[in-house]
């Protein structure tokens, strides 16, 4: 492992509004101003330890960048979710007319099949840091997944909560780790109110709520392994589907962090915001120049993405402006013509998200915002068997035969002695 | 006068009161009205240059005044207005400290 594990890179957590410092403790929302806190870091001690070196020579997973995660001891939950595969997409690329794309891929995350593996292993580690012995999340789906998996690990009691209208896969796959499931009559933006709730009465650890400082962190751990992964260079895109518009924020915040500790030497990055038209709250500001957005009632088939109010839109929006990145949005049909555009040149099976975010690309490009030779990164974020529903009647059927050799030949025409 | 209501963190100010009353022909003078009868609402609700917070959403009759015209946004006798963080919150300081 890295070497910092002794020192205190925790400084606290700080508002990103006002300023006010507080003891790393659950603790989500400054209590004078509301804005939201995040982790303050001692760089200066995590400089002195942190290279690439130290980086290459630590474990498969994404706590090679411990010395970077908001934990103060050892990972004890998710020890083998990230450093999934980078793809370069060579087909996808010719489709497109980009010479350099890649395909961040984790729809094979571990174990969950999404990038929700990735958060949910820093939250899980620091909620038992801080003594919990219950976790619970508000999710549209693939966050509730990865908890409930990693509470069945971590012998945790557990409570997800979800929109009555989930895939179905995506409910299955939380009711095989025995959770309590929840389902709320309402879209994603009543169950996470309600959870703000629930989480002032009980003392749980909601991941995305009072543990949301150190969880949003976890993402930052997909701009290291595309920068390591690319051999040490920044790209020049990176392209990321907006729910909450945390994982963008954190894109951008683990690319400025490597930069300013010397990691790579040069970062001209834009970072670029997918949303699906049928809700997209963050992508309608930048359109109108805002940097500040109106929450919508979602109605898309991409659920993952389904959240109208979401609380890191203006940060999104900040990082977007900052990187020099742009932002736009899909129809549910240009969602499906991404998933399977993508299936069927790259052989990824990725779910709605993903076709969110390869739609957008395919816009970026024709906009002349992507150019031919630039190196690109599309985050493919969570796995296509989860959302089979989006897919179901744009994929055509099975050639039904009998068991017959002829009938075989004469159903696909083929000669008696072709071989 | 508007009817106000007070999200539960601003209601140690309002002596518990979930709703008050303040008179205003405006949301600038609403806050200054509020702030005369509850000390120290104004600096939770706006930041020292006087802007509204990022992170406070006030509300004319359901309408985000940030759609309208912000602090100048005009206000009538009846009008309800709220006021909400737009992070909803749930951690409770004292309890959060596991």
């Amino acid at each position: 492992m890295p070497s910092t594990k002794t020192l205190d890179k925790i400084k606290g957590l700080v508002c990103r509004e006002c300023g006010k410092e507080y003891p790393a403790v659950s603790l989500h929302v400054c209590d004078m101003c509301f804005g939201p806190l995040e982790v303050q870091y001692n760089y200066k001690a995590i400089k002195a330890a942190l290279s690439r070196k130290t980086i290459e020579a630590g474990p498969k997973s994404l706590w090679r960048y411990v010395d970077l995660l908001p934990i103060q001891g050892e990972p004890t939950a998710g020890l083998h979710a990230g450093l999934t595969p980078l793809v370069r997409a060579h087909n996808l690329g010719a489709e497109l007319g980009l010479d350099k794309l890649y395909l961040k891929n984790d729809t094979v995350n571990h174990p969950t099949l999404s990038f929700k593996d990735r958060v949910v292993s820093v939250a899980l580690t620091r909620a038992r840091e801080l003594g919990y012995d219950t976790v619970a999340c508000a999710s549209t789906g693939n966050l509730a997944n990865s908890v409930a998996a990693h509470a069945a690990a971590a012998k945790m009691q557990c409570y997800v909560f979800i929109p009555h209208d989930l895939e179905a896969s995506k409910v299955l796959g939380n009711l095989v780790y025995r959770p309590n499931v929840v389902e709320v009559e309402g879209n994603y933006d009543d169950v996470n109110r309600l959870c703000s709730e629930i989480a002032g009465e009980h003392k749980w650890a909601f991941v995305n709520v009072n543990i949301r400082p150190y969880y949003a962190e976890g993402s930052k751990t997909l701009a290291y392994e595309i920068v390591e992964q690319l051999g040490w260079l920044a790209p020049d895109h990176i392209i990321v589907p907006m729910a909450s518009g945390s994982l963008l924020t954190k894109v951008w915040k683990g690319l400025n962090e490597f930069h300013q500790l010397g990691l790579i030497d040069r970062l001209s990055t834009k970072v670029h915001g997918a949303q699906a038209e049928g809700c997209s709250p963050i992508a309608a500001a930048y359109k109108q120049g805002h940097d500040f957005f109106k929450p919508v009632k979602p109605n898309t088939i991409a659920k993952s993405l389904a959240i109208g109010n979401p609380a890191d839109g203006y940060y999104a929006l900040k990082a977007t402006a900052e990187s020099g990145g742009a932002m736009d949005t899909v129809t549910d049909d240009e969602i499906v013509e991404g998933m399977t555009l993508l299936a069927q040149t790259e052989g990824i099976f990725a779910e709605t998200a993903g076709g969110v975010t390869i739609g957008v690309l395919k816009k970026l490009v024709k906009q002349g915002v992507l150019k031919r030779t630039d190196t690109t990164v599309a985050l493919i974020t969570g796995n296509g068997l989860k959302t089979q529903e989006a897919v179901m009647n744009a994929v055509g059927r099975p050639t039904r035969i009998s068991a017959s050799l002829v009938d075989f030949q004469k159903t696909f025409h083929l000669g008696k002695h072709e071989r | 006068m508007v009817k106000v209501r007070i999200p539960t963190p601003l209601r140690p100010l309002t002596g518990g009161k979930s709703e008050v009353e303040a008179p205003a022909s405006d949301v600038q003078s609403m806050i200054e009205s509020l702030n005369k009868q509850f000390p120290g609402l104004k600096e939770r609700v706006c930041d020292d240059k006087g802007e509204i917070r990022r992170f406070v959403n006030i509300y004319l009759n359901e309408e985000d005044i940030r759609f309208l015209k912000g602090k100048a946004t005009p206000l009538k006798d009846g009008d309800e207005v709220s006021i909400v963080p737009a992070i909803a919150g749930g951690a409770h300081p004292d309890k959060g400290n596991a």
